[in-house]
């Protein structure tokens, strides 16, 4: 390999923002090609240092950071620029990242943007034009529109980052211009306490809101490592036995049996074997797994160590979205006291077996969410998916074997072990068993995190929640990847084959409420513009087609349609089909699948 | 050792691959056409034009024929109406975004699969020069849907031996696979940024001569748009003065060293405007080096 490197030395801040994350030096002397590839995995941390510590990505430090790597420039320029929480160019070290998706949107956060921009000034936006070969200019902006946050139920939000040598990094609902500036100067703003709700037992809930989320002693005291107590009597196969005849499946979206998918890694030959929680959270509307992590953060920590022994992994990666940092905290504090107790380590609860756990934050990307993307960023490579197959269970993280669940799944499986799968299947219906987390936001009384038995109608999940403020006009299920469904399915059950039968999807939980004051024509065209700026920009039909995609639905917003209105519905029709046929991964899969579903509710018919 | 060999049906006919043979390895040796933009034989699939996208029975989604592995008992389609459909969004993707007009095989493609690029409307006004360079990631100006983004921006100039003109460049990954590890290892450029804005890049965009790049100019080599090409074919098609009926393609024995690299000179006007190396070359897998590439001067005595 030829590193040739061509950035400016680095300043003493910039080495020091460095050093802290990858440690000090080595003796001077090239990196070698076998170093470089184990190395690769720090790119991230190091990056995100360097953004805590600088406020950007400068040139001196990305070039520090390659040379301790052995990383060429051009590759570490091309992950850095991969996030949208990573700047390269300078700007002021207090900035504000204001939420204006669906549900923020449907909360006013036009208006807050507005207001932002009358104190703070214009909001950052990438520069018309650079010169070439300086493609980062400083920028006076002290604030962006931001995608969604995870805060929905306390919408509108706002995520407040300042860098220093003691960063300080804030995310809040109720958001105003008072707190913004606030929170802008270092003062501490305080995130509204989430409405936790629901019918039926609770168990994913059970702990959150009630145990002390810092307290090793408190999550003790209230059943917490009873399961992997459990597990380490009744051995791994018979851990396996019972989360298959729970049926569990996954919560992230997807659906997928956890069973299966435990019990492949824990046959593989391949060895070593991996697990990873996948709680890069970042579907719009979303946020059940910041709340689990947030106040029961230890139940984690628990139930990926029951993975890790279920299928012969000893080292587990925790990938929490960036966007997170009351959660980065918890689960800091966490990971601290489990190791410093032996409940993490090479002799977790004096049994003898070896389990570590490793705690990595993403930078801006949704598309890490997804779980190949994932592996890639973890691994310092730019989040794109990658080819299926060979899938995860074959060949994961580092190319080996790896168990990569969501983190309402995880905790599901702490329920499972420790009372058995047919207690688990006593709420729930046949083809779903036991309960599950909806996110509920927008135009209900108190919005929050409901846990519910699955089977339960959408009308009576709604009541819940106080019911429905204003006239109904449409829910959003499952995401921004999902489906808008009308008022006429408040009977619809709530489980994996209610939806399925329905045409809709349970996706990661979301129940997004939009009443009749709500602009149905702008929301789509600003979930469009999400799954632009979200994609990984690999392939062509996601690529160009989330762009098509956002053109379209902008003409149609403002009520210029290019030739008939039915013209563009045919356009848009056709390229929804190559983007769900031709696209490398669920974002491109999915990216039309609300914008088609709202059309059949008749949005873009009438005037705007 | 005999190579064990699987059965598949491709279009209604049998064909036998041997293992470890692609979806396009059978769907060709069935005798189909299967377009590809960013596949070539030297180099790792990349994946990502999905141009080459077949009906795979069992499959939820199409697959992409160039990284598939084929495996026994597979029924594929290589012209059913969803494939159909899926090419030809792809192409008119392309042509709405990018300059294809040095492709061959987007101009046959476009016909055959009946793309109109232009139901996505006029094209956008080009970007001014590095204006793509700054975009940050999760970020970018909504428009009112008017007009077609592009890619559009001014040709790269920054070195007398080859231009870039990324207004050309589909983003096959061609050119960084071929600067990496699939031949050249230097890894000068990459790809950076996010979405639409995704693009190639030296570190933090600056100048080639300022980064690792050696000018071995075997991205040109690979380059399926005409995005990354010689300088000298970059002026004669400025002037007007780039004819191909007028070229001739001699191929001869590179006289550097001694490793017998085959050179492929494409002469216009008795002037030497191209140097590339058959991609089926034993010696050079298509690859050179800067002196075999760039180093044809004193053939004129200079």
């Amino acid at each position: 390999m030829d590193v040739r490197p061509t950035a400016p030395p680095p300043t003493e801040d910039e080495r020091r923002a460095v050093d802290a994350a990858l440690g000090p030096p080595d003796a001077e002397g090239p990196v070698t090609a076998s170093e470089a590839r184990a190395r690769r995995t720090h790119l991230l941390p190091a990056l995100r240092a360097v953004q805590e510590r600088l406020g950007f990505v400068s040139e001196g430090a990305l070039g520090y950071v390659c040379a301790r790597l052995g990383l060429p420039p051009a590759e570490g320029y091309g992950v850095a620029s991969f996030y949208a929480l990573l700047a390269l160019g300078e700007r002021p070290r207090a900035f504000a990242h204001v939420c204006d998706d669906v549900a923020c949107r449907a909360a006013g956060a036009e208006r807050l943007c507005a207001d932002v921009e009358k104190s703070l000034g214009p909001a950052f936006s990438a520069p018309h034009r650079a010169d070439p070969g300086q493609p980062h200019p400083k920028t006076a902006a002290r604030w962006a529109r931001s995608p969604c946050l995870g805060l929905c139920e306390q919408a509108p939000a706002a995520l407040v980052t300042v860098a220093g040598a003691a960063p300080v990094e804030q995310a809040f609902g109720g958001a105003t211009v008072d707190k913004v500036r606030r929170a802008l100067g270092g003062e501490p703003v305080e995130p509204l306490p989430c409405t936790l709700g629901g019918a039926g037992p609770r168990r994913l809930l059970a702990r959150a809101g009630v145990v002390d989320a810092t307290s090793l002693d408190d999550y003790r005291r209230r059943g917490g490592y009873e399961a992997l107590r459990r597990a380490l009597e009744v051995g791994p196969e018979a851990v396996l036995r019972e989360v298959t005849d729970a049926k569990l499946v996954g919560r992230g979206g997807a659906a997928f049996p956890t069973g299966r998918k435990w019990d492949a890694v824990a046959k593989a030959p391949v060895r070593p074997h991996y697990v990873v929680c996948n709680a890069d959270e970042s579907e719009p509307g979303t946020f059940k797994d910041r709340v689990l992590l947030e106040l029961d953060p230890f139940s984690l920590v628990e139930a990926m160590t029951l993975a890790g022994f279920a299928v012969g992994a000893e080292q587990g990666y925790l990938y929490l979205r960036g966007e997170y940092p009351l959660a980065r905290r918890r689960l800091e504090n966490a990971l601290a006291k489990a190791r410093a107790r032996g409940l993490l380590g090479g002799d977790v609860m004096g049994r003898g077996v070896r389990f570590e756990l490793e705690l990595r934050v993403g930078a801006g990307a949704y598309i890490c969410g997804e779980e190949t993307a994932l592996f890639n960023s973890i691994e310092g490579f730019r989040g794109e998916p990658r080819s299926k197959p060979p899938f995860p269970v074959q060949a994961g993280l580092f190319g080996k074997p790896t168990a990569i669940n969501n983190v309402e799944t995880l905790v599901a499986t702490l329920d499972i072990v420790r009372e058995g799968a047919a207690a688990y299947a006593s709420v729930g219906t046949a083809g779903s068993p036991g309960t599950k987390l909806f996110c509920v936001s927008g135009a209900v009384q108190a919005p929050g995190v409901y846990e519910v038995p699955f089977g339960t109608s959408l009308g009576a999940l709604l009541a819940l929640c106080g019911g429905v403020k204003g006239r109904l006009r449409a829910i959003l299920l499952g995401g921004a990847a999902g489906t808008f469904v009308g008022p006429e399915a408040l009977d619809l059950p709530l489980s994996f084959e209610g939806a399925r039968a329905a045409g809709a999807t349970l996706g990661s939980g979301v129940v997004l409420v939009l009443d009749d004051s709500v602009d149905l024509r702008d929301q789509l065209r600003r979930l469009a513009a999400f799954f632009r700026d979200e994609s990984c920009g690999q392939c062509v039909p996601c690529r160009v087609g989330t762009v098509r995609q956002e053109e379209l639905l902008a003409r149609l917003a403002r009520g210029a349609p290019s030739g008939s209105v039915k013209e563009e519905l045919q356009l848009l029709r056709e390229l929804g089909q190559a983007m769900r046929d031709a696209s490398i991964c669920g974002l491109g899969q999915t990216a039309s699948s609300a914008v088609e579903s709202a059309v059949k509710l008749g949005v873009f018919e009438g005037k705007p | 050792m005999t190579q064990r060999t699987l059965e598949l049906t491709v279009d209604g006919v049998k064909v036998s691959v041997p293992e470890g043979a692609t979806l396009l390895d059978a769907c060709r040796k069935a005798g189909k056409d299967v377009p590809t933009f960013c596949w070539a034989a030297n180099l790792t699939p990349a994946n990502v034009c999905r141009i080459c996208v077949v009906e795979l029975g069992g499959a939820r989604t199409l697959v992409p024929a160039c990284s598939r592995k084929a495996e026994a008992g597979q029924v594929v389609q290589t012209d059913s109406p969803r494939v159909h459909l899926s090419r030809k969004l792809v192409l008119e993707l392309l042509g709405s975004s990018v300059d294809m007009s040095l492709s061959r095989d987007f101009q046959a493609l476009s016909k055959r699969y009946g793309a109109r690029p232009e139901r996505f409307g006029n094209k956008a006004a080009r970007a001014e020069a590095g204006a793509r360079d700054a975009a940050h990631a999760g970020h970018h100006h909504p428009g009112d849907g008017a007009q077609a983004a592009t890619v559009g921006q001014p040709v790269k100039v920054d070195n007398a031996l080859f231009v870039r003109d990324y207004e050309k460049c589909m983003l096959c990954y061609k050119c960084v696979e071929a600067c990496g590890t699939d031949a050249q290892n230097t890894f000068a450029i990459a790809v950076a940024g996010r979405g639409f804005e995704a693009r190639i890049s030296t570190e933090h965009d600056v100048a080639l001569d300022d980064s690792a790049c050696v000018f071995c100019g075997n991205c040109i080599g690979v380059c399926p748009t005409g995005a990354l090409m010689f300088a000298s074919e970059h002026e004669l098609r400025a002037q007007g003065r780039w004819d191909e009926s007028k070229q001739t393609v001699t191929d001869t024995v590179c006289a550097y060293c001694g490793v017998g690299c085959v050179l492929s000179l494409t002469v216009q006007d008795n002037e030497i405007v191209r140097v590339t190396s058959p991609s089926d070359s034993s010696v050079t897998g298509g690859h050179l080096c800067v002196k075999g590439r760039f180093g044809y001067g004193f053939v004129k005595g200079g």
